[in-house]
């Protein structure tokens, strides 16, 4: 995050005896095998190849849903020349899972090229899911040419100022941030002035204890800024959520997963459905990363988020489409 | 001969010396005629402009060509230029009518900033 070390809160808020301080750093390269497990149970996440060894009481509790990421719909150089395929593979395997999810959140990069046609095979491939509710944040590509006019016409009906919102589910608070719009030259992600005060107003009211999930599409933290992977107003975002005992931060846009733990913060990246990148500073750029055909479907993916009221805790399973 | 040789001399480097301390102005004003077609490129690749700085005369027609396999734009920190999304291949160009130094960036990834300085 880019407030750097000062908001690290090295309690542990979930009481579960173990300290947070530092560590619960674990980044996991979707497909790959990478397993990261928290004991105490913040999060929990497994590889599609790892599924055989979840705890079945932990893919059950009051609420699950999936995020999914990065479909870039239009793109079609090598990297991945089919991604409306790999995006019905991502919804197959929505369909496939145990306990049907209550709704998707996707994490921006809907569309590669901003166009209507686009959005439009996303929005047919993604009516086939068993959930049927999606909830959107835009990604860059899906702001190109209107600062984003199309998207808050298509998905940001009940959204404030240039896209964000709040909704509540089953106890849990969630928020759809936008921080994609008005980028400076040299600059990060920015959530911009506006919408730091409809945060603050938006959580006022909640109690302590209400679950928090916050997504937007750039990470709130600096995963990379080298590489503009990162927020430069995060940190006043999270400030106004530090009184909360549980939240987690579901991020896209570098089309892989990362986890990482601050305080109360659970960070999340979620893997695109569309074509990979490379990890942070082991290329010359971020473009699209070219791996061998029969790999590709094990990189890309979906998450699956399950809530356990009373607990307070959100168990996250990264699922390969392969 | 020798004669004929130093006359030689002698003339090169009154000629040299005449087109070296020609009047500024007028040297422009050749530059801007020639300007009415000049050219130059910026390439993009591996999410960055190159050359990063670029220096032309005014009058020059500036063209930014992608070729990455991710779209980017190039847009002018004050206002002064915006291309439309510029997808793998597709061209901007801009014509520098003015002297100045024209800062600019790609408004998908600001982390991709360039320099266009007319002279």
């Amino acid at each position: 995050m880019s407030g750097g070390k000062k908001d690290e809160i090295l309690h542990d808020h979930n009481h579960d005896g173990i300290d947070r301080r530092g560590f619960l750093k674990c980044m996991a390269w979707a497909g790959t095998g990478a397993y990261c497990v928290m004991s105490g149970g913040v999060l929990k996440s497994y590889s599609l190849s790892r599924l055989s060894e979840m705890n079945p009481a932990a893919a059950k509790g009051e609420l699950s849903f999936v995020q999914i990421s990065d479909s870039h719909m239009g793109f079609n150089k090598p990297a991945n020349p089919d991604v409306a395929g790999t995006l019905k593979a991502a919804v197959d395997k929505i369909n496939a899972l145990q306990t049907a999810p209550e709704f998707l959140l996707h994490t921006g990069d809907i569309s590669h090229l901003s166009k209507p046609e686009e959005f439009d095979t996303v929005d047919q491939i993604l009516k086939d899911a068993s959930a049927k509710d999606v909830f959107f944040v835009p990604g860059e590509h899906d702001v190109l040419n209107d600062d984003g006019k199309q998207f808050l016409e298509r998905y940001g009906k009940n959204a404030k100022g240039q896209g964000w919102y709040s909704f509540d589910k089953k106890g849990v608070h969630f928020m759809g941030l936008v921080n994609v719009l008005n980028l400076k030259a040299g600059g990060l992600g920015t959530l911009g002035q506006d919408q730091l005060e409809w945060i603050e107003k938006d959580v006022k009211h909640l109690k302590h204890s209400t679950p928090i999930v916050v997504f937007a599409h750039i990470p709130l933290w600096s995963v990379y800024p080298d590489w503009g992977w990162g927020t430069q107003d995060s940190a006043q975002a999270l400030a106004y959520l530090k009184k909360f005992g549980s939240v987690t931060v579901l991020n896209g846009h570098i089309h892989q997963t990362m986890q990482k733990v601050e305080g109360n913060v659970t960070f999340h990246t979620a893997a695109s459905t569309a074509f990979p990148q490379p990890q942070p500073g082991k290329a010359d750029s971020p473009g699209p990363m070219k791996v061998p055909a029969e790999q590709l479907r094990s990189i890309l993916g979906i998450t699956g988020v399950n809530y356990v009221q009373g607990q307070h805790a959100l168990a996250i399973v990264d699922s390969s489409l392969a | 001969m020798k004669r004929t040789m130093l006359v030689l001399i002698f003339a090169v480097l009154a000629l040299a010396s005449l087109a070296l301390s020609a009047p500024r102005h007028q040297a422009f004003v050749v530059s801007a005629q020639e300007n009415q077609a000049a050219t130059a490129a910026v390439k993009i690749d591996n999410f960055s402009f190159g050359p990063a700085t670029l220096t032309v005369a005014v009058g020059t027609t500036v063209t930014w060509v992608n070729h990455d396999d991710i779209p980017h734009t190039v847009v002018s920190t004050d206002g002064a230029f915006k291309s439309k999304v510029l997808d793998t291949d597709e061209k901007f160009s801009f014509t520098f009518s003015k002297a100045g130094s024209y800062p600019y960036f790609c408004s998908i990834h600001p982390k991709m900033t360039g320099k266009v300085v007319v002279q």
